[in-house]
């Protein structure tokens, strides 16, 4: 379908249902290519589950023309000094044994899809898992080493370069199943407002998204370009993290990253972004 | 020695005498200023890359003094009108002596 005809026509929809004025709302109406190579799709249909919204856009389209220009190149994009360092690490005979990841995965590209579907179940463990619990797991029980903190340097490296080589493919994350309870946690925290100023994640990221929250282009909050590099830290941010933060912001005690909480939330917020593909590590502000 | 110091250059593979081309290169580097605390209070020393060259069989291309406010991995972007094949070097010199060198080579169209 031709993207800005289609966005043409959602778009007068919404202005002619707002009254909105000439100001900037909603999403731009750009391409994502990386490297003149991947094409990512950064808007879809909304899933089935998701009752208020139609359209579901990759938090790339709220950025500036600049912002967005980092991501299209890999050598622009700052997130790839974290993912050199991590190939590095990748390849490190850093196990009890000299085992390294490469050692079992060959190379990086073998995770490929991997990023797409996380959070799961895992059959073995008997819960759901993420990113950071199968990179842990691996180093805990096949390599002998301590665990890596769930938002330590060295994991969001790690979690970056795997999201790397999935890039352009669709998430696409199971919400029923034995991942079935986590995710209705995940969507009563979604929808559950926090902290002094009363606000749940769908205050700003279902019901105000394209919308300015003070100077800020509200997105979203989809999760498919995670981890990203802010440019505001100058370093990569995990999606614990970002939960931790936007949930600070409103003033309230907030999850501990890697809580299941945290996961359930992860789980469910991920599923909302089921049709918009992997862009992960992506460059945001 | 700053940690994980890793040069990234991006330059083309060939070139027709006369041409021109946009050279990139980025730099992995903290770039602490000499200005932060750290939590006990002490100043955290002055860090950086003071000096980024770039030469073309020998010919200076760029030659640029880097100041304590230029951010955290420093990126330069820039053109270079090239005679023909001939080798790209580039150095960046931290302030604790250490010098980083890549290079890259052009072929003629």
């Amino acid at each position: 379908m031709n993207i800005k005809a289609f966005l043409a026509v959602t778009g007068a929809a919404a202005l002619v249902a707002s009254g909105a004025l000439a100001q900037q709302t909603g999403p731009d109406d750009d391409r994502l290519v990386v490297n003149n190579e991947i094409e990512v799709v950064t808007d879809a249909p909304a899933p089935d589950h998701m009752e208020f919204v139609r359209t579901i856009y990759s938090g790339w389209r709220f950025r500036s023309d600049e912002t967005q220009s980092l991501q299209m190149d890999d050598f622009d994009n700052p997130a790839f000094v974290f993912v050199d360092q991590a190939i590095d690490d990748w390849n490190a005979e850093m196990g009890a044994n000299g085992e390294s990841c490469a050692s079992c995965h060959e190379g990086p590209e073998s995770m490929r899809g991997l990023r797409a579907e996380l959070p799961r179940w895992d059959e073995d463990a008997g819960e759901v898992y993420t990113m950071e619990m199968y990179v842990n797991e691996c180093r805990t029980e096949r390599m002998g080493l301590d665990a890596w903190g769930w938002n330590s340097q060295d994991m969001r490296n790690m979690t970056a370069l795997l999201a790397s080589v999935s890039r352009g493919l669709p998430i696409n994350v199971a919400t029923d199943g034995p991942v079935r309870a986590a995710w209705e946690k995940g969507k009563e925290i979604y929808y559950t407002r926090f902290g002094q100023l009363e606000l749940a994640c769908a205050n700003c990221h279902e019901d105000n998204y394209g919308r300015m929250i003070r100077a800020d282009h509200l997105s979203q909050g989809q999760t498919n370009g995670f981890p990203v590099y802010r440019l505001k830290q100058a370093n990569l941010v995990s999606k614990h993290n970002r939960f931790r933060g936007c949930i600070r912001d409103t003033r309230a005690e907030t999850f501990s990253i890697g809580s299941p909480e945290f996961i359930a939330l992860e789980l469910y917020v991920a599923s909302r972004g089921n049709g918009l593909m992997v862009e992960g590590p992506s460059v945001r502000n | 020695m700053a940690d994980n110091v890793k040069p990234r250059v991006r330059a083309p593979r060939s070139t027709a005498a006369g041409e021109t081309h946009t050279l990139k290169t980025l730099i992995s580097h903290p770039m602490e200023s000499g200005q932060r605390k750290d939590s006990d209070g002490n100043t955290i020393p002055r860090s950086i890359i003071h000096r980024f060259t770039c030469e073309f069989d020998g010919e200076t291309v760029i030659d640029v003094t880097m100041e304590p406010a230029i951010s955290t991995n420093p990126y330069f972007e820039f053109e270079a009108k090239l005679p023909g094949a001939g080798e790209f070097v580039f150095t960046w010199y931290d302030d604790d002596g250490s010098v980083y060198t890549e290079t890259a080579t052009v072929e003629a169209a």
